[in-house]
């Protein structure tokens, strides 16, 4: 067990660090917990990864289909899982819900850069072309895709030169 | 019931799993649902190479890293133990646009004439591992998250940035399958 005192709301003295910068999900949890409490998002990974490949989320055809127009398989999925999402947030905020460890939940506000229309404009013309996003890649790779372990190798290249470039493009 | 799992499952039950990732993230730790993430992670655990933005400490985001190899570990499970007998389906319209581009292997997730170890280390390989894996990671950090950091965590936590990236991830997609793609299959 960790011998770190536990104090609930500690997270609001953190002042924000680069971790938070163009990334949705960093955290600012200041609980110090042994390296193995980290299995629980691998019990909550494995679902995801299952319900990617039974849902057929990570077939190159179904994404071939959602912007060809011709299926509504993956408009479906996006949709559905937005509303359970949208939902469920309303539900943690209105009940002023806890994670199990007691903190409170927090969800900061993401500010609008030019990154959002120029990335996101490079990121689905990639989705296309791979017929993944970032999540399918692992899913992918595990469900026996060999050749997809360079596409993620070559995300990892493109994440680097953007690290790169990022003083230099426009925001 | 195993029969039932081995089916192809209702985009309506992939959509329930998936958007009750979200509150089952923040509940178990306060921690916000999104993926590509995990590529800066590794970035900046292998080859932080000085740079400002890979400059942090990666082992406070480590929950990410055992999420993705949890996602790597189902689609392992679901391809083992829980594949589904039958071939794909593929959308009549979407089937004869693709016959047309040269692609004759239907029937798995994905096709096996692009999607296949001979072609690695091909002009193939090229295009569609090398070059569209490229656009992901670099687009997806541009962009500050991905289908899941923006699309479903975005969206749902009501924020109005996230749905401009969606739209963009959308038009950049349409793009891309419709007038780049289509280009693309003329060279093989």
């Amino acid at each position: 067990m960790s011998t770190t005192p536990f104090t609930p709301q500690n997270d609001a003295t953190v002042t924000a660090d680069v971790r938070h910068t163009d990334a949705m999900c960093t955290n600012e949890s200041e609980l110090n917990h042994p390296w193995w409490y980290n299995f629980k998002y691998m019990a909550i990974g494995i679902v995801f990864g299952i319900v990617f490949v039974k849902a057929e989320v990570v077939s190159w055809f179904r994404i071939q289909e959602m912007f060809q127009l011709t299926s509504f398989h993956m408009y479906g999925v996006i949709g559905t899982a937005v509303m359970v999402g949208m939902l469920s947030i309303a539900l943690i905020k209105k009940f002023q819900v806890k994670s199990i460890y007691g903190e409170t939940i927090t969800i900061d506000d993401k500010k609008f850069n030019k990154g959002q229309i120029i990335g996101g404009l490079i990121f689905g013309t990639g989705w296309a072309i791979t017929g993944a996003c970032p999540g399918p890649l692992y899913a992918q790779i595990g469900a026996g895709f060999l050749p997809v372990f360079v596409t993620l190798f070559s995300a990892l290249v493109g994440t680097w030169v953007y690290a790169y470039l990022r003083p230099k493009l426009p925001h | 019931m195993l029969e039932l799992l081995r089916q192809p499952w209702h985009w309506s039950v992939a959509g329930l799993f998936i958007g009750l990732t979200v509150p089952a993230l923040l509940i178990l730790g306060n921690k916000k649902f999104g993926i590509s993430s995990s590529l800066r992670h590794m970035c900046a655990m292998t080859v932080p190479a000085g740079l400002s933005f890979l400059k942090y400490d990666w082992k406070k985001e480590i929950w990410n890293m055992f999420f993705v190899v949890g996602v790597l570990i189902g689609g392992f499970i679901a391809n083992n133990f829980l594949s589904n007998p039958d071939a794909v389906e593929v959308a009549a319209a979407t089937k004869a646009r693709l016959v047309e581009y040269g692609i004759t292997s239907f029937g798995s997730l994905m096709p096996a004439d692009i999607f296949s170890v001979e072609n690695i280390f091909s002009a193939k390989g090229l295009v569609f591992f090398v070059f569209g894996g490229f656009l992901v990671g670099f687009g997806a950090r541009y962009a500050g998250g991905c289908t899941s950091g923006h699309a479903i965590m975005g969206i749902s936590s009501l924020q109005w940035p996230s749905l401009v990236a969606t739209i963009a991830f959308m038009l950049g997609g349409f793009f891309s399958a419709n007038i780049l793609l289509p280009l693309i299959f003329k060279l093989f």
